[in-house]
């Protein structure tokens, strides 16, 4: 008898999702999927407005990450003012960004996962959340969440709002960094560098206790894509688009975001309303590949900055070469936020920062427009067709963590495989399953759970369609 | 030329024949909510949210457009006038598609301002989600009809300040839109001289300069008046 489990809704992540587990004749798991039940159509208001409100409308997809609409947004706008902007706009967005990388990448270790590992995957669901870790550990929480508190006050600093700042435009930016603001990112830096230093001891000394998770957490060969600058430089903002193996070679090199059609297909599946981008040259579902800190970190050949590339190092060789474990997803935004800081450093000693020349102004010079900036989840396209007068015709997203819904999948079931046996459902594996969806942190919507446990309906059934089995966590 | 004598909230005024009770009512010191009215232009009670209670007439009257009287007694603030002035807004809000994250005017609209005033959180009545166009055909300018409340101050100011007269009212009831020219792309309209006036009078984000994003539209509320107290009065300055 075939039976599935069905884990609805996930928690600790962005938004809304249902996990199916499928069971064959002797109760071991046959498959697994990971379902986006939810519409938001967000393509398909944008038609018929000025293309001048995309950075605000697709900023209002996400809470978490606006910024990164806000950017992609930006830079396709460029283009279809087809102007390059001044160079000190360039610098700030960047700025931007990093805020958004570091908020970001905090959030998703201190708050939304470091509780499974730092008070264990079986412990007391109703504690383990960022009020258990408060309880646990208070200087770990604290330095956590004002690491966050740091990267958005970088973003507000520039955007006058935390979320939401529509200040990234088509041409370049609204304003430049004030010299305050400056001043108060300058002397925040060293107890940031130092929050990730902590992070990444703490994570390092946990490794050893983890080698089961990092075993079947997502652990299968796949590509990765991300943007690369010079020399494979690491980049979130600028440079070209990269795809490299589990082995390390380079599969495709210095693509640009204009031709991703060529490259990417999407693919649709009835059971989920995210899409199926695969790589198109191997196929899908053999194009899997996957983005994020864990891709960049792998397909870029340095970071360019003293500190990171230390980490980098080590982190290599802990992987034993590319890193194909999804669980090093976590170990990734910390190399990731330890980069940001460093460039952070960099930018705010530039004199372009407080520059008032901000912003190229222009008609519509093109009808149809792509844009790509790297997201904390992963490399993320806007593309957009306007008509004569810049009003939207057509829109197309690929996101972050429609790019890594493949992987998602394949975590899940495996992580499936290895925890579940005949109909027992426990807590600590559906805790496990979620785990292994969060190592992504994907961003599925505009909410966020980051505050305690939200309820777990699982659903086991039966080939005939009878419900055998059902476990309710409030 | 003849005085009137009247009390608005109890507060004794004198004004001149012929002024309006929002006139009178400025005099005695008294604010009245508006969104129609534009200091420059002429009058003409669209919006309804000046509604007034004048003792012995049994219905609201809009202060704007109603002339004092000897004796007349106005109270400005009743607890029905403010049921009926939210309402008012709640309507206007219902009315057309007003999403105000991602407007132009956001944090600088004074239908916003008037949904504060009156203590507007929410709209009681089911919002009727019209299939509404945006007009970005002008070089400089884009009317985006989704939040054109149809106060006509556009209409006003084009044609009694800048006398090109591009604006007029077209269809009505539900139908109703402000239409450009004979009903044409507004860049086609000839007459528009592309001042901008109707930029500045625009309550909304309904009337903006193009490239503007969200709340960055910017708004001299003072200079259309200043423009006709040049004209009129020979006040250079303000
Ligand atoms: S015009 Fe814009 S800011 Fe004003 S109420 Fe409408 S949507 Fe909101
Ligand atoms: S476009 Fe603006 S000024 Fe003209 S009627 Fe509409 S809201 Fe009033
Ligand atoms: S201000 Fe009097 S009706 Fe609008």
């Amino acid at each position: 008898m075939t039976k599935k489990i069905v884990i609805d809704p996930v928690t600790r992540i962005e938004g809304h999702a249902k996990i199916s587990i499928y069971l064959n004749d002797a109760g071991e798991v046959d498959d697994a999927r990971f379902h986006v039940v939810e519409y938001r159509g967000f393509e398909k208001f944008c038609e018929g407005r000025p293309f001048t409100e995309m950075a605000g409308i697709t900023a209002r997809i996400c809470g978490i990450c606006p910024v990164s609409h806000l950017l992609a947004a930006a830079k396709t706008g460029d283009k279809i003012l087809a102007v390059k902007i001044p160079p000190a706009a360039e610098k700030l967005r960047r700025l931007m960004n990093l805020g958004q990388i570091t908020q970001s990448h905090a959030l998703s270790f201190f708050h939304l996962s470091s509780p499974d590992w730092l008070l264990g995957w079986d412990s007391d669901p109703a504690k383990r959340n960022v009020f258990g870790l408060i309880a646990a550990d208070p200087d770990l929480a604290r330095a956590g969440i004002r690491l966050r508190q740091f990267g958005q006050t970088v973003i507000e600093l520039l955007g006058a709002k935390k979320i939401h700042a529509a200040w990234a435009v088509p041409g370049g930016v609204r304003s430049p960094l004030s010299p305050g603001g400056v001043a108060w990112i300058r002397d925040r830096l060293p107890e940031s560098r130092a929050t990730v230093k902590m992070a990444l001891d703490l994570f390092k000394n946990l490794m050893e206790s983890l080698t089961t998770e990092i075993e079947q957490f997502g652990h299968f060969p796949s590509l990765f894509m991300g943007l690369v600058g010079k020399n494979g430089l690491w980049e979130h903002y600028g440079g070209q688009i990269r795809f490299s193996d589990s082995e390390g070679n380079i599969l495709a090199d210095g693509l640009s975001e204009d031709d991703y059609q060529d490259y990417l297909g999407e693919a649709v599946e009835k059971w989920s309303y995210l899409k199926f981008p695969y790589y198109k040259p191997l196929g899908y579902p053999d194009g899997i590949y996957r983005v994020g800190p864990l891709a960049r970190v792998n397909i870029c050949s340095h970071f360019g900055t003293p500190e990171a590339d230390k980490e980098l190092q080590e982190f290599r060789q802990r992987a034993g070469g590319v890193a194909t474990s999804s669980f090093f997803y976590h170990y990734a935004r910390l190399l990731e936020i330890l980069a940001a800081l460093e460039r952070i450093e960099q930018l705010i000693d530039d004199p372009d920062i407080t520059s008032q020349r901000v912003r190229a102004n222009a008609g519509i010079n093109q009808l149809e427009g792509i844009g790509v900036s790297e997201a904390p989840r992963g490399t993320l396209f806007h593309h957009y067709k306007v008509d004569e007068n810049g009003l939207i015709q057509k829109v197309n997203l690929i996101i972050a963590t429609g790019q890594n819904n493949l992987a998602m999948n394949k975590t899940v079931a495996q992580i499936a495989k290895h925890y579940i046996q005949g109909t027992e459902v426990t807590e600590g594996m559906l805790n496990r399953v979620e785990a292994g969806i969060r190592a992504f942190d994907p961003c599925l919507s505009c909410s966020t759970h980051a505050a305690g446990q939200m309820p777990l309906h699982v659903q086991l059934w039966g080939a005939d369609g009878s419900i055998l089995n059902e476990v309710y966590r409030n | 030329m003849s005085v009137r004598t009247l009390t608005i909230n109890n507060i004794p005024v004198a004004i001149e024949e012929g002024a309006t009770i929002l006139e009178a009512a400025k005099e005695a010191g008294v604010t009245i909510p508006t969104l129609c009215h534009l200091e420059g232009v002429s009058d003409v009670g669209a919006c309804r949210l000046c509604l007034v209670e004048v003792e012995n007439i049994n219905k609201l009257l809009p202060a704007c457009v109603t002339q004092v009287t000897e004796e007349m007694v106005v109270h400005t603030n009743t607890p029905k006038l403010q049921e009926y002035r939210r309402m008012a807004v709640e309507l206007i809000f219902a009315e057309g598609n007003h999403v105000c994250a991602i407007c132009v005017a956001n944090g600088n609209c004074e239908l916003q301002d008037a949904a504060i005033q009156v203590g507007m959180d929410h709209t009681r009545f089911p919002y009727r989600f019209p299939d509404r166009h945006v007009d970005v055909s002008h070089s400089q300018f884009g009317i985006d009809h989704n939040r054109c409340i149809l106060c006509t101050r556009c209409i006003r100011v084009c044609n009694e300040i800048e006398g090109a007269h591009v604006w007029d009212v077209a269809q009505r009831g539900e139908n109703c839109y402000i239409a450009s020219g004979l009903s044409q792309p507004w860049g086609e309209v000839e007459a528009c001289t592309s001042c901008g006036k109707c930029v500045d009078a625009c309550p909304t984000g309904a009337i903006f300069r193009k490239g503007t994003t969200s709340a960055e539209k910017q708004r001299d509320r003072a200079k259309l008046e200043f423009v006709v107290n040049a004209r009129e009065k020979q006040e250079w300055t303000r």
